[in-house]
């Protein structure tokens, strides 16, 4: 997967540190009073979003607009797209546009992977649909850095850390790429779900597995919450969003018995009430606001360094 | 192409011997086999090196005809058809119409029989438009001039039990046969790839195997109840066959086939999400392919059908679960089938000329196709070099789409000459 990010699989420890440490550099660039580089002035950067999510594609706008490169918006809505042009076709056009690097969002899994055959510019996946969402493990894995590695953490792994990922598994690119870097990273990752909400597959991740969420708190350095989707009620993964919440959702009195160190993540949007109460999400434990920042630096150095000439994996074979 | 032409093909291994000896076609039919035949004003043909096997058939094609004449027509499907070494193919139903009237199977037997490269026999659809709630007219079209014997809503599975019953029953009256396409609509909704690893890793949607076994165990039960003719379609994981092992010793009516590509290829391929790989049943893991093979080389899959489903480029050059389900398979089947069953020394030509030719006639109640070569036969057969290894490359052949997974991969052999009624359709592996 050289010049393209599509999954966190793709990356080996030294180049996700090298992602992770450059992050750390262009941190300092947001408590300036200007915050632009002129790094990748006169490069265009496509958001190509066939996926409403708001949050991700301004991130990689700010994150790319900081680096000063020209940004151009293309959103599925309102566009050829929603006339029934194929992705291969719109691919041809950013092509002929001049893209150096597509961020692409899609609902079906492997789209980036396709894009990548058919453009000449980088590929970043910002999610594509079950599959992975590679810039939030980054994020993740940098936020978990900051908050448990102390101040100057460049360099370090997540080495002995433990994570614990609860909720929608089977159907979270997030988990996901998650499961990948952080154990990548030297983490020791555990999902906590229902049976029904684990791939059947589950065992030949590099990962622990639980059915019970509280047996995993008392050792859990990290806390990750997915958000759950209330109609796989209807597909009868779970009874009701009220068993659910009750066993696998994060309340008070569960972060209660975290160690006093772990701290508790969210890649929003947050279902508030049901895979996490409210004042667990708005405790001084939760990364969530941090987690928004560190998506803009990281993405940053994403595109800095895929831009800038690096290919992944930077060291050796993949 | 005259009425009265024969051949007298010389030096050739006859499947099933070690001898090379002659074969002479004369008047549409085989008329005589021996190392010392002579024939005044017969064609000679130099077959030395090549082995005959009695003309493939195959039960399981996707012509297109009517409907989808931008991914294949009878012509041209035919044509492929020809070009990988059959002589007959079963014409699938999911046809636009419906082939679930007299009106279609007869016209998709009469475009067959202009078209000249292959025999057409149609396949009637179980249930009228395949919608899976009323029996179609499965008498009408046994009665018509099609002939139809074998009955498949094929790409829908016959999933209520009470109307797959009845099915069974009915088809009794006329010595038919329901071909089942096995998949619980309900465990593979929205299902993209065999529930595995792979699945897991990619985020796609699991197509377990129980979808299939489930319904392959049920309607084993059926049929036994009823008495009546059960053929199960593209076979593709090793409960299914264990679950037909077990019927067939019950010495229940059931017979089975499996695909080329499922006994080569496994889920691993979808790992660049290229739809080219992208297939119902889906492709399975490697123990599957082991013990698909097994089965068909112990005969509890009776034999091999392509399953050709040719699609158009813009079907499959798209996000993987955008794309059609389907892969081509005429032309490289019987390649196919040496590399995954002769070359491994599971199986010998005469079990490629069982497997390919004499047991799906059986099971598609074809008559005058798939009689073991000797004096009197019919004069359909193809004539093959196993020694003729080369890489598949798109575009190339007859069919109208491109679809193949094998397409960069090296497989051995190559049908250099194919023979309908005593004339060739192919000779030098080109079409005459």
């Amino acid at each position: 997967m050289k010049r393209h990010l599509i999954s966190a699989g793709d990356l080996s420890r030294a180049d996700a540190l090298l992602i992770l440490d450059t992050a750390e550099e262009l941190a300092g660039l947001a408590d300036r009073p200007i915050k632009k580089l002129p790094t990748l002035r006169g490069r265009t950067v496509v958001n190509l979003f066939y996926e409403d999510s708001t949050r991700t594609r301004i991130s990689f706008e700010a994150a790319a607009k900081r680096l000063s490169a020209d940004v151009i918006n293309f959103s599925a809505k309102g566009s050829s797209v929603a006339k029934g042009e194929s992705l291969k076709d719109t691919a041809l056009t950013l092509e002929a546009m001049g893209a150096d690097a597509v961020v692409i969002r899609h609902g079906a899994s492997g789209a980036a992977h396709r894009l990548a055959h058919w453009v000449r510019g980088s590929v970043l996946n910002a999610g594509d649909g079950t599959h992975e969402h590679p810039t939030q493990a980054l994020l993740d894995a940098f936020t978990i850095r900051r908050r448990l590695r102390g101040d100057n953490p460049r360099g370090a792994g997540l080495d002995g850390l433990r994570v614990t990922i609860v909720g929608d598994v089977l159907h979270s690119r997030v988990a996901r790429s998650n499961v990948l870097l952080l154990s990548t990273l030297g983490a020791e990752v555990t999902l906590a779900a229902p049976p029904t909400l684990l791939p059947l597959a589950v065992g030949s991740w590099p990962c622990a597995v639980s059915y019970d969420l509280d047996s995993e708190l008392a050792k859990s350095d990290v806390v990750m919450m997915l958000r759950v989707q209330q109609e796989r009620m209807t597909a009868a993964y779970f009874p009701s969003v009220r068993e659910y919440s009750r066993r696998y959702g994060l309340d008070a009195e569960r972060m209660a018995r975290l160690p006093g160190h772990a701290i508790v993540m969210h890649p929003g949007p947050m279902n508030r009430g049901v895979e996490i109460a409210a004042e667990v999400a708005d405790s001084v434990r939760s990364t969530i606001v941090e987690q928004v920042a560190n998506g803009v630096t990281t993405r940053m150095a994403v595109l800095y360094l895929l831009l800038g000439g690096t290919e992944f994996p930077a060291t050796g074979e993949a | 192409m005259t009425d009265h032409e024969s051949w007298l093909i010389r030096g050739v291994t006859i499947a099933g011997s070690d001898a090379r000896t002659s074969i002479l076609l004369d008047g549409g039919a085989v008329t005589g086999i021996g190392p010392d035949l002579d024939h005044p004003g017969a064609r000679i043909l130099d077959a030395d090196g090549l082995i005959a096997l009695p003309g493939l058939v195959d039960l399981h094609t996707h012509l297109r005809e009517p409907g989808r004449e931008d991914a294949e027509t009878v012509q041209t499907g035919t044509a492929a058809a020809a070009l990988g070494g059959f002589t007959a193919v079963h014409a699938m139903a999911n046809t636009d119409p419906v082939a679930d009237t007299a009106g279609v199977v007869e016209q998709v037997w009469r475009l067959g029989r202009a078209a000249g490269h292959c025999d057409v026999q149609p396949v009637g659809a179980v249930t009228v438009g395949l919608n899976g709630t009323r029996l179609a007219e499965l008498g009408t079209m046994a009665d018509s001039a099609a002939r139809v014997r074998v009955f498949s809503d094929d790409g829908r599975c016959v999933a209520d039990p009470l109307l797959m019953r009845r099915a069974l029953e009915y088809v009794k009256a006329f010595d038919g046969v329901i071909a089942q396409h096995a998949q619980d609509p309900r465990l593979t909704e929205g299902a993209q790839l065999n529930e595995g690893e792979m699945s897991a890793r990619l985020g796609l949607a699991g197509w377990p195997a129980v979808a299939e076994e489930g319904i392959i165990a049920r309607d084993c039960l059926l049929a036994a109840h009823v008495g009546s003719a059960l053929h199960i379609c593209h076979v593709s994981t090793a409960g299914s066959a264990e679950i037909i092992r077990w019927a067939k010793s019950k010495g229940w009516p059931v017979t089975a086939e499996v695909t080329p590509h499922h006994l080569l290829l496994t889920d691993e391929l979808a790992d660049g999400y290229d739809p080219v790989f992208k297939v119902n049943p889906p492709l399975r893991t490697a123990d599957d392919v082991a013990e698909l093979r097994r089965a068909l080389a112990d005969g509890t899959i009776d034999c091999v059908a392509t399953d050709h489903a040719p699609h158009p480029v813009e079907a499959k050059e798209t996000e993987w679960s955008e794309a059609a389900f389907g892969m081509t398979g005429l032309e490289t089947a019987l390649r196919v089938v040496q590399r995954a069953m002769v070359d491994t020394g599971l199986l010998d030509w005469a079990g490629v000329a069982d497997r390919m030719s004499v047991r799906p006639a059986r099971i598609g109640r074809l008559t005058g196709h798939g009689v073991p070569l000797g004096p009197g036969a019919p004069g359909h057969l193809t004539l093959y070099d196993p020694a003729a290894p080369a890489t598949v490359v798109t575009p190339d052949g007859a069919s109208k789409s491109r679809n193949t997974p094998f397409a960069g991969l090296e497989l051995p052999g190559r049908v250099v000459a194919t023979f309908l009624r005593g004339v060739p359709t192919v000779l030098d592996g080109k079409l005459t």
